[in-house]
């Protein structure tokens, strides 16, 4: 319940504007802006601490990426494996279980640099709060050529999980050279008669262990050193024009499915021009810890992480930036349960 | 199912909905599909605003494979308005409430 003597970094004294404020108990004292691995587990921390946060799942997006795969092999304490719609809905039970309030609906608006920090919904609702966490991950990223949007839905597609079932006995393709792709071409052969991976180079970025299950599968080919120019079709994808990035020659595929897996792009507009970002829009933090250049602005998930982007990483970097959210309220006098200041202070060189 | 939808079916698929007066709304989806969970509560809630003007059924692609083949549904979630028994509009993809209340505003 001390937290005079806890250390600050940026050399400004532990009574913040925000303690003892009037309208205190509209204020929250955390908000979670996005879900997945790093919201929900933000959330677990954060509400374990008795910080009674609030997370702002998104109206859809709820769950984040993993709720379109299909068996996470890679989440440890899961030998057999586990769903990842699944995993994604207990974890946000166990947060629930401890008070988090989360919140069915979209953030349309931040002001990070006002105090205090206001998050806006698309209903309309406010939500004031002393410490923030962005953790809105990643959007699949699109090839941007002609007629892909109009054919989103009519055989274009950026979820195998969602779509491959209704491409029984069809050839089709799928455009991208990493494990998404890798893992959506082998999760559609048990629809398709034929997968055709597009590829842009001769190698893949894929792990070893995602590139052999493609190998191996008599039904998956590779067009190697080929991007996708156009798209054909009349209502729903009949084919498409394939170029030879060495050669520069074109030629036809005719497949009525173009899955599209060529990477992800981090979701942080909300948060351009208040937040430092890279030359690709992921947020920059203070490595190792999770702040970004606003104080009380903590930034987890696949929006910072363009390096790793596993569920785990996420889960932990969400983990990582309830306790610096603990710490900062902790320094700003609230009353909150904190991990003991020696591992803190040694782990914290900003 | 909840309160304000009713599951359809390829065999009741004409009296639910082809032969309603009312405009009616058919949620194709599968109980694989994290999007049209996330989408299902959404149409709920809409079902219960709107009840006066739409009807919304949902039909599970897995157990009804032929409703969705005749109108070649490609990708789930799916959302078609049927009125005098011709597909008026077709949603596709998961979308937030608002953006789903302003696409379906016609018929509202």
């Amino acid at each position: 319940m001390t937290s005079s003597s806890a250390p600050t970094d940026g050399g400004t004294e532990p009574s913040g504007p925000e303690s003892g404020d009037i309208e205190q108990s509209a204020v929250e004292k955390v908000v979670i802006v996005g879900s997945g691995p790093s919201g929900y587990t933000a959330a677990l921390y954060t509400a374990r601490a008795e910080l009674n946060p609030v997370v702002i799942e998104g109206a859809i997006d709820g769950g984040g990426a993993l709720m379109k795969t299909t068996e996470v092999e890679n989440f440890p304490g899961f030998p057999d494996g586990i769903m990842g719609p699944a995993l994604m809905e207990s974890m946000r039970a166990q947060a629930e279980r401890f008070g988090a309030r989360v919140v069915t609906d979209d953030a349309v608006a931040l002001d990070l640099a006002a105090t205090p920090k206001v998050v806006t919904l698309e209903d309309g609702t406010t939500y004031r709060a002393e410490t923030v966490i962005v953790a809105t991950g990643s959007a699949y990223r699109y090839l941007g050529i002609e007629r892909e949007q109009e054919l989103l839905g009519r055989g274009v597609s950026a979820c195998a999980t969602c779509d491959g079932f209704f491409f029984k006995d069809r050839d089709i393709a799928v455009v991208g050279g990493g494990d998404t792709a890798m893992e959506e071409a082998t999760f559609l052969t048990r629809f398709a008669r034929s997968v055709t991976v597009v590829h842009r180079r001769d190698a893949l970025r894929a792990s070893k262990i995602m590139q052999e299950r493609a190998h191996n599968d008599p039904k998956i080919s590779f067009a190697w050193n080929s991007e996708v120019v156009a798209i054909h079709g009349d209502g729903a994808v009949s084919g498409l024009t394939l170029r030879d990035t060495v050669t520069g020659e074109t030629r036809d595929l005719p497949v009525t499915g173009l899955f599209v897996a060529i990477g992800h792009d981090p979701r942080s507009e909300l948060v351009r021009g208040q937040l430092d970002l890279d030359d690709e829009g992921y947020i920059l933090v203070h490595h190792p810890t999770t702040a970004t250049n606003i104080d009380g602005v903590f930034a987890a998930g696949d929006v910072v992480d363009h390096v790793y982007r596993q569920a785990i990483t996420a889960a932990g970097t969400g983990c990582a930036a309830a306790l610096d959210a603990e710490r900062w309220l902790a320094a700003h006098g609230e009353p909150v349960t904190l991990i003991p200041n020696e591992i803190y202070a040694a782990a914290q060189v900003r | 199912m909840g309160a304000n939808t009713k599951a359809t079916s390829d065999a009741t698929f004409e009296q639910d909905v082809l032969s309603s007066d009312k405009p009616v709304l058919v949620d194709f989806w599968a109980e694989w599909c994290g999007p049209c969970k996330m989408v299902s509560p959404v149409l709920e809630e809409i079902a219960a605003e709107h009840a006066d003007k739409i009807s919304i059924v949902k039909l599970n692609i897995d157990e009804n494979p032929q409703t969705a083949r005749n109108y070649q549904v490609m990708s789930i979630p799916t959302m078609s308005v049927f009125v005098g028994g011709q597909v008026a509009k077709s949603i596709i993809g998961a979308k937030p409430k608002a953006a789903l209340v302003r696409e379906l505003e016609d018929y509202l």
